[in-house]
């Protein structure tokens, strides 16, 4: 028996390998490095000098790249300028989220706890935290993650997608449940999200069986063309691609496919949450558009009345609860559902400007919300006896934190206006250039919902503003928060903040690079 | 024997997983359904292959389960973690994330 070998173009992969061999080397180093602070540095320089070279690798890719991209290996894995777009954001989420998880507070405490097999409140636990243990795989993981969303972005094909969504959850849910102060929401967290994961993944893993099965082909735009053959009569492949996608949804937030987002927010660590927020999102999104684009889009109508009813679920649920939230990651999780809900306004209608405008929108609302993370390490509780302890999740918490510290508090309230969408901020742009899409296409009543959206949620963005500039510190307060300074957060805090500014105020050459973007290599639609 | 009828099996066992998974209160239990979902996937894709007469299928049969078993680690884990810390796996007990 002969076999022919596969065609496979290597050179493009160039970033995905990058991350993932740093990934395996890092995790070579936790075997061979016993001094807890050493291992710590070289992994944190290991993941930041492969996270740095693969965006550069990426950069330079899609600087001398000449037409719309390259098909790696037939059927299974395109890098076109859509994926590298992509790519290039993920990597770039994926830094700042590091510098977050590199971070230390004042007296020293990473975000992590440093034994993460030993119970909590154990003796175990004391002891590791004595003898100064850290636990450093995070880095690894993190690396892992990112490879697996890089991949995510580029694959083409049903079955194949599932191994890259499976490489990009499982490093998750193991850092979800990391958290150095209190464990027992973070195991919570951590077990619930798992849960809810691993059940998406199967309900999209059956869905692609099905959509083999009524078409022979795994390709996405095998079953693209197939589609007006078979016509949206066939119910195997109808049940099939409304799993798939909803396989897809719940790893975008997406109501009714939400219920982990709140409950992961507010038990996972914050720099985990950072990186969760910005960069699954743009996992998710890119390949949601490369589904819809390349393959589906041909059902037309009846997948419309799908992504038109999730898109004005999640807008909705998103903003009514996250008005009655009292707990400061919680209400950015709400918001993080409606932003999903705007992402599909910007698909639903299946317009080619969607293929440029949510590269953008993406960018600028990881950022924001990249940078708002960034401030949480910051506010935190302080006990009795005067040290520092967790995080201050509570909003009441933030009260009078203008006159506290004028910086943080300016930081938060410009990521908030850019997440609400107020002129001059990256968000204003991005919700722009979002909801034109769906208007290109008639698709004007979900615009509207959207903008009413955006104004409701202004409210509870706007209202966290009031409590920080306008509102006295009690007593209580001041004595029960301390604000840290640590360098590594601060500087994430400046260069997130000033992006958000500057793609706010001069966003004509980012929005011209995302035009760029608007390509596929394969596919049907956006060609 | 008509491939169909696996498929179709395929389809039973899936949905008892998935209820596995929405009705029980036991992780562990829970955890059963998901990759009982998943094994019903991995035969409705050998099925389908020997049904359009293809080796496909079967191939992806594989990398399915070895994804499942790299599941099986991550899960098992964090079960244990959550055991060890309130000692009971119960998916009602533990509800300090509300709202």
């Amino acid at each position: 028996m002969t076999f022919t070998t596969p065609q496979i173009d290597w050179v493009p992969l160039t970033p995905i390998l990058i991350v993932l061999g740093a990934a395996a080397l890092g995790i070579l180093l936790e075997a061979f490095i016993k001094a807890p602070q050493t291992r710590r540095l070289v992994q944190v320089g290991v993941a930041l000098f492969a996270l740095t070279s693969a965006g550069a690798v990426a950069v330079a890719h899609w600087v001398t790249l000449e037409g719309a991209g390259t098909i790696v290996m037939r059927d299974m894995v395109t890098v076109d300028r859509q994926s590298i777009a992509w790519q290039i954001l993920i990597v770039l989420f994926a830094i700042l989220a590091a510098l977050l998880y590199a971070d230390r507070t004042k007296a020293g405490e990473g975000a992590f706890t440093p034994l993460g097999a030993a119970a909590p409140g154990s003796a175990e636990e004391t002891l590791a935290r004595r003898k100064g243990l850290e636990l450093t795989e995070v880095f690894p993981l993190l690396l892992f993650a990112t490879g697996g969303m890089m991949l995510f972005t580029a694959v083409t094909d049903y079955v194949f997608l599932f191994v890259a969504l499976e490489l990009l959850s499982l490093p998750l849910y193991i850092m979800v449940s990391l958290a150095r102060r209190r464990r027992l929401l973070s195991h919570e967290a951590a077990l619930k999200y798992f849960l809810l994961g691993a059940f998406s993944s199967a309900l999209y893993l059956f869905g692609a069986a099905l959509i083999y099965g009524a078409t022979a082909q795994t390709s996405m735009v095998g079953v693209g063309t197939l589609i007006p053959l078979i016509g949206g009569n066939d119910p195997i492949l109808m049940v099939g691609v409304v799993m798939v996608l909803a396989g897809l949804f719940f790893k975008l937030g997406a109501a009714p496919f939400h219920s982990w987002v709140p409950d992961v927010y507010q038990g996972a660590p914050t720099p985990v949450v950072a990186f969760m927020a910005a960069a699954t999102k743009a996992a998710a999104a890119a390949a949601l558009l490369r589904i819809i684009y390349t393959s589906v889009h041909t059902l037309g109508w009846e997948l419309n009345i799908l992504i038109w009813t999730v898109a004005i679920a999640s807008m909705v649920v998103g903003t009514v609860v996250a008005l009655a939230q009292t707990d400061i990651k919680r209400m950015f999780a709400y918001s993080w559902i409606a932003h999903a809900g705007f992402i599909l306004v910007a698909v639903a209608g299946f317009s080619d400007e969607a293929l440029s405008a949510l590269p953008f929108y993406v960018l600028t609302y990881g950022l924001a919300s990249v940078g708002a993370f960034a401030v949480m390490t910051q506010v935190r509780e302080r006990e009795a006896d005067g040290t520092v302890a967790a995080e201050a999740p509570r909003l009441g918490q933030w009260t009078g934190l203008g006159s506290r510290s004028p910086f943080l508090a300016g930081a938060m309230a410009l990521f908030l206006m850019s997440l609400a969408g107020i002129p001059l901020t990256a968000g204003f742009v991005g919700k722009f250039v979002a909801f034109g899409a769906a208007l290109s296409v008639g698709a004007w009543p979900l615009a509207l919902i959207g903008v009413i959206a955006s104004a409701v949620a202004a409210f509870f963005y706007v209202r966290l503003i009031v409590l920080m500039f306008f509102t006295d510190t009690p007593d209580v307060v001041k004595d029960a928060v301390a604000i840290d300074e640590t360098p590594l957060a601060r500087a994430v805090i400046i260069a997130t903040g000033v992006s958000v500014l500057v793609l706010g105020v001069f966003p004509a050459w980012a929005l011209g690079l995302s035009d760029q973007a608007a390509v596929f290599v394969t596919g049907l639609a956006g060609s | 024997m008509n491939p169909m009828n696996f498929v179709i099996l395929a389809a039973i066992l899936f949905s008892i997983g998935a209820s596995a998974v929405l009705l029980r209160r036991n992780a562990i239990v829970a955890f059963m359904g998901v990759e009982l979902m998943l094994n019903a996937a991995n035969l409705a894709l050998v099925a389908f292959s020997r049904l359009h007469g293809q080796l496909e299928g079967q191939v992806m049969a594989f990398f399915v389960m070895v994804v499942a078993a790299a599941e099986v680690v991550v899960g098992l884990a964090l079960i244990i973690a959550v055991f060890r810390a309130r000692t009971n796996i119960s998916l009602d007990e533990p509800a300090e994330l509300r709202g």
